[in-house]
């Protein structure tokens, strides 16, 4: 549970940009080893995507797109708020960056499934 | 209404039954025990208005001001649980000792320093240049110490200057008639400064008086950064 002080969207947001990255750092190891394979190991790699395809692969790619959209709005809203000097509407940036990387997100997810 | 007792080593809940008036604040409720049932209970206050910054203490376990913090706005299901500042030690019941904050203070150059003497006639200040409106904007800050307790990284890194030095350091860093700006400017860059911050803003969310230390923080580290690329610091 989050400790009373932090509950508010703006704790939520870096907490949420912590862990979008800590996620990205584990997960791109994995990417650019598959993406290796392709050179190395053409079967491999084959066998590889068409276990891709199963529903739950896909499940935890959306999650990773959203990750990623995550990470990038969270970002930006760190850099317009360190480098604008206007701060006051910092939670509607917050409020934003998390519904657009939920759209993202979802596209993704109808074209995937 | 549970209130915190104890010291330096240890301590522990204590409960009060109090009496439920419409309006009412936090401070009148502790005063109301101190009081009528349990003279020994340490707590600090001074003006009553929000003027001295000497009563916040954790309400609900967020930093407030106990002078003006309505019962009614804080109260859960009948209850309010009351303790001393976080990231300061405690020395009895809600009484912290704030040296090391005051300290942090003096260590970001805190102090104004001005070139004139009482002889020279007083300088004349525009009061809608865009440095006056940053000064004006930072400097209402009334030492509470509520930023400080809600910061994480001051909990995480003790050497940390914290929000309310650096809030100072800004509001003096922007006013004309400072002579220390490059000393202060070292100073707030240092390990301990400003690159600290995380932008969590709890420090916002909580200043009583809606001051803004994350922007303040923020523009330090703009004007590090430009301080550094010309080699000034
Ligand atoms: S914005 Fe910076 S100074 Fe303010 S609470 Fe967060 S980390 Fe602390
Ligand atoms: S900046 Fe705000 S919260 Fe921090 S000490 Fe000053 S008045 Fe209190
Ligand atoms: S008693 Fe002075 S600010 Fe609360």
């Amino acid at each position: 549970m989050l400790r009373p002080h932090r509950r508010h969207a703006l704790w939520v947001a870096f907490l949420l940009h912590r862990i979008s990255g800590l996620g990205l750092a584990i997960f791109l190891p994995v990417h650019f080893l598959v993406l290796g394979l392709a050179l190395e190991d053409s079967e491999t790699m084959d066998r590889l995507l068409l276990w891709s395809d199963s529903v739950l692969v896909k499940l935890a790619e959306f999650g990773l797109v959203f990750l990623l959209a995550v990470h990038l709005f969270g970002g930006l809203r760190l850099l317009a708020l360190e480098f604008l000097p206007w701060s006051n509407r910092q939670k509607t940036f917050a409020a934003l960056a998390l519904a657009g990387s939920f759209l993202l997100a979802c596209l993704f997810l109808i074209r995937a499934v | 209404m549970s209130v915190w007792r104890g010291d330096a080593n240890a301590g522990e809940l204590q409960h009060f039954q109090v009496p439920q008036q419409e309006n009412q604040t936090i401070l009148d409720l502790v005063t109301w025990i101190q009081r009528e049932t349990e003279p020994g209970l340490a707590y600090r206050f001074s003006c009553r208005v929000g003027m001295c910054g000497s009563c916040a203490m954790m309400i609900n376990g967020i930093p407030r001001w106990a002078c003006r913090t309505h019962v009614q706005k804080v109260v859960q299901g009948n209850q309010v649980t009351i303790e001393p500042l976080r990231n300061m030690p405690v020395i009895r019941d809600l009484v912290c000792d704030m040296s090391e904050f005051f300290a942090k203070w003096k260590q970001a150059e805190g102090q104004f320093r001005g070139g004139k003497s009482r002889y020279d006639a007083v300088e004349q200040l525009k009061p809608d240049t865009p440095k006056r409106r940053a000064a004006n904007a930072a400097i209402e800050c009334i030492n509470c110490g509520i930023c400080y307790s809600a910061c994480d990284v001051v909990s995480w890194n003790k050497s940390y200057l914290g929000p309310a030095a650096l809030n100072r350091a800004w509001s003096l860093l922007n006013d004309e008639r400072d002579q220390h700006s490059l000393l202060r400017l070292k100073a707030v860059a240092s390990d301990a400064g400003c690159h600290n911050c995380h932008s969590h803003q709890s420090c916002t969310q909580y200043c009583p008086n809606e001051l803004n230390p994350t922007g303040a923080i923020a523009g330090l580290k703009r004007m590090a950064a430009v301080a550094a690329l010309r080699g000034d610091i």
